[in-house]
């Protein structure tokens, strides 16, 4: 007797609960070849909206951590990647076409990428703070803290899982929440994300996975003037600009499109994007 | 809102001829438990599918605007000063200001001895003895009293505590019924509180501040309780009936409120009188906020969407919902940052 086999539903991430689509719509994800893969919800702006709102009410928990728990928190994650390691590899050969070979070498390079982040946690603030030379009995204090909610539009390209992770790690470093839209024609690899997530240590709310198309869904999130910082990395296909002039309208942080091979290359400087300099002044002990 | 109706309206006789003697704790316990009792599933399955109304675009605009105007903004806490109370009259005069066109709030709702600081703060558009002309709306102030929220004190206590509230200019005052009372049968107490509750009311030239009664039904068990309870309220002579302190889990809830709502109705089907309702506490989104629209809408009609018919008691209400009526007005999505902090 044929055993009939079960689909997954791939839903949305949001405030640590996998809700499907407020407006009820899913799109169908196909593989490399056009063969039907799944069908994934297709969120709404009302879904990034209930997602900004999971990602403010995260921030305070999340910021307020130590830098130290956030890294273990964060290296945990790499762990529990490593664990899924198979299904990341299953999910990325079917949608990209690729070969097991070159799967195995993306989701090694995504597990190395969040663990070389994790280590920035307790680090970056040493080396972007600072203690300013004054003229006067004072200490001059700068130190870097996290924006606030940040809105990802993840890479669209190849290499769905490496991008995303590229993208939502540097963000998460400082104590930021995230908001990423997801890659629109593979999804898999970022609800699969959102399970490890929420399995791992990481409260509910500080990353939040939307699914669906991103040129529908940014202009909500540019406009929102509860987000704080728009990463484009991978709004190179949309009317960028457009979405720059209204995060604007709000004074938020955004970082430009990438696109090539080293598109949202590791660096600390996607840490920094996403921090507020804060400088304190405190007089000096009498001793 | 001005009390001369109620100069007219004589609730001790119309009560006396309805439960059809004096009223002593055996002819309101007849009459009372003689009220047919509530299918609460019935209850629950229809305020729940009020909720699922999808109000949307004009008519949510309207909503909004509508909400706004019946809110009675509320700071009900220990460490309330008179600068607190400023604020907020601030807030209730001008509750957007980046849009003039934001309606005002109904009231301010205070503690008695906040009542003069409210009242001062409010100045000319203080409801009675305001000087802002026609086409303003002005502001009332309401006064919780009677040992709110517990209501456990004697009765010369609070009846001094109300009289206080009114001697200080509330145009309001919200009551707590004796549950303790209630709950051990002796609906005669409860009546009789609220009738010199009442009588405590009248101010210095004869008119009466309006008279709101909590019956905190968090803690009378039983939406049969519930029904009883408003029922005695009216009976006795309360304005407007108001589910709870706030204090108690859980507060306001749909189904409560859609159950006094029907004993509104039924009272005005028999009488010709209409009575208030206001739900208080737990209300914290203009999605549920619009519920109760709905329900008024629909249980008595949407002439009771007025501010001396309906009210909301909330704090936190208010943000909410201007956050939605800034998503309306700009088209993008507002966020915390831009409305106060209460």
């Amino acid at each position: 007797m044929n055993r009939l086999a079960i689909p997954k539903t791939y839903k949305l991430y949001i405030g640590g609960k996998f809700p499907r689509s407020e407006s009820g719509r899913v799109y169908e994800v196909l593989s490399h070849k056009g063969d039907f893969l799944a069908n994934a919800a297709k969120g709404s702006r009302k879904d990034a909206r209930d997602a900004v709102v999971a990602a403010r009410s995260a921030l305070s928990g999340w910021a307020g951590a130590t830098a130290y728990n956030r890294g273990q928190v964060l290296y945990r994650i790499a762990e529990l990647l490593e664990g899924r390691r198979a299904q990341f590899v299953d999910e990325i050969v079917s949608s990209e076409g690729v070969t097991t070979a070159v799967a195995n070498a993306q989701v090694d390079e995504a597990i190395d990428r969040w663990v070389w982040y994790a280590g920035w946690a307790d680090k970056y603030v040493q080396v972007a703070g600072n203690a300013n030379p004054v003229s006067g009995p004072f200490f001059n204090l700068s130190v870097p803290e996290p924006t606030g909610v940040v809105a990802i539009i993840a890479p669209q390209g190849s290499e769905s899982l490496l991008g995303l992770v590229s993208a939502i790690a540097p963000a998460l470093v400082a104590g930021n929440t995230v908001v990423v839209v997801a890659n629109e024609n593979a999804p898999l690899s970022a609800i699969s994300l959102g399970e490890v997530l929420a399995t791992s240590d990481v409260p509910g709310g500080v990353v939040n996975v939307v699914t669906g198309s991103p040129a529908e869904i940014a202009p909500w999130l540019a406009s929102h003037a509860d987000v704080n910082a728009l990463d484009l990395v991978g709004a190179g296909d949309l009317d960028w600009v457009e979405l720059q002039i209204s995060a604007a309208d709000t004074l938020k942080r955004v970082l430009p499109p990438e696109s090539g091979a080293d598109a949202a290359a590791p660096a600390l400087q996607r840490i920094l994007a996403f921090t507020e300099l804060k400088t304190v002044w405190h007089t000096k002990a009498i001793l | 809102m001005t009390s001369s109706p109620m100069a007219t309206y004589q609730p001790e006789r119309r009560a006396l001829a309805l439960i059809g003697g004096e009223a002593t704790d055996a002819n309101l316990r007849r009459y009372l438990h003689g009220i047919p009792g509530i299918d609460a599933v019935g209850l629950e399955a229809r305020a729940a599918d009020l909720g699922t109304r999808s109000i949307k675009t004009s008519s949510k605009r309207w909503a909004i605007d509508t909400i706004i105007g019946l809110i009675d903004l509320t700071t009900l806490e220990g460490a309330d000063t008179p600068g607190k109370v400023r604020s907020l009259v601030a807030k209730a005069l001008v509750p957007d200001p980046g849009d003039p066109g934001c309606p005002r709030v109904a009231a301010v709702c205070v503690y008695g001895d906040m009542v003069g600081a409210a009242v001062t703060a409010l100045g000319s558009a203080h409801a009675a003895g305001g000087t802002q002309g026609a086409g303003v709306q002005r502001v009332h102030v309401a006064a919780v009293a009677t040992a709110f929220p517990s209501g456990r004190a004697s009765l010369a206590i609070k009846l001094a505590d109300v009289r206080d509230a009114v001697a200080a200019g509330a145009d309001e005052i919200d009551m707590v019924i004796d549950r303790g009372a209630f709950l051990a049968g002796r609906f005669g107490q409860v009546y009789d509180e609220i009738v010199a509750v009442k009588e405590a009311c009248r101010r210095t030239d004869g008119t009466l501040a309006h008279l709101k009664v909590i019956l905190e039904t968090g803690e009378l068990n039983t939406y049969d309780n519930v029904r009883r309870a408003s029922w005695l309220a009216i009976l006795a002579g309360g304005d407007f009936i108001k589910t709870s302190t706030g204090k108690v889990a859980p507060a306001a809830t749909l189904p409560v409120t859609l159950s006094m709502l029907e004993v509104v109705r039924d009272w005005h089907r028999l009488t010709g009188v209409r009575i208030g309702v206001k739900p208080a506490g737990g209300i914290r989104t203009s999605k549920d906020a619009i519920k109760y629209l709905v329900t008024v809408a629909e249980t008595v009609g949407e002439e009771w969407l007025t501010p001396h018919l309906f009210r909301f008691g909330a704090s936190s209400l208010l943000n909410d919902v201007l956050l939605q009526r800034q998503k309306m007005t700009t088209g993008h999505y507002s966020g915390p940052d831009y409305v106060t902090i209460d």
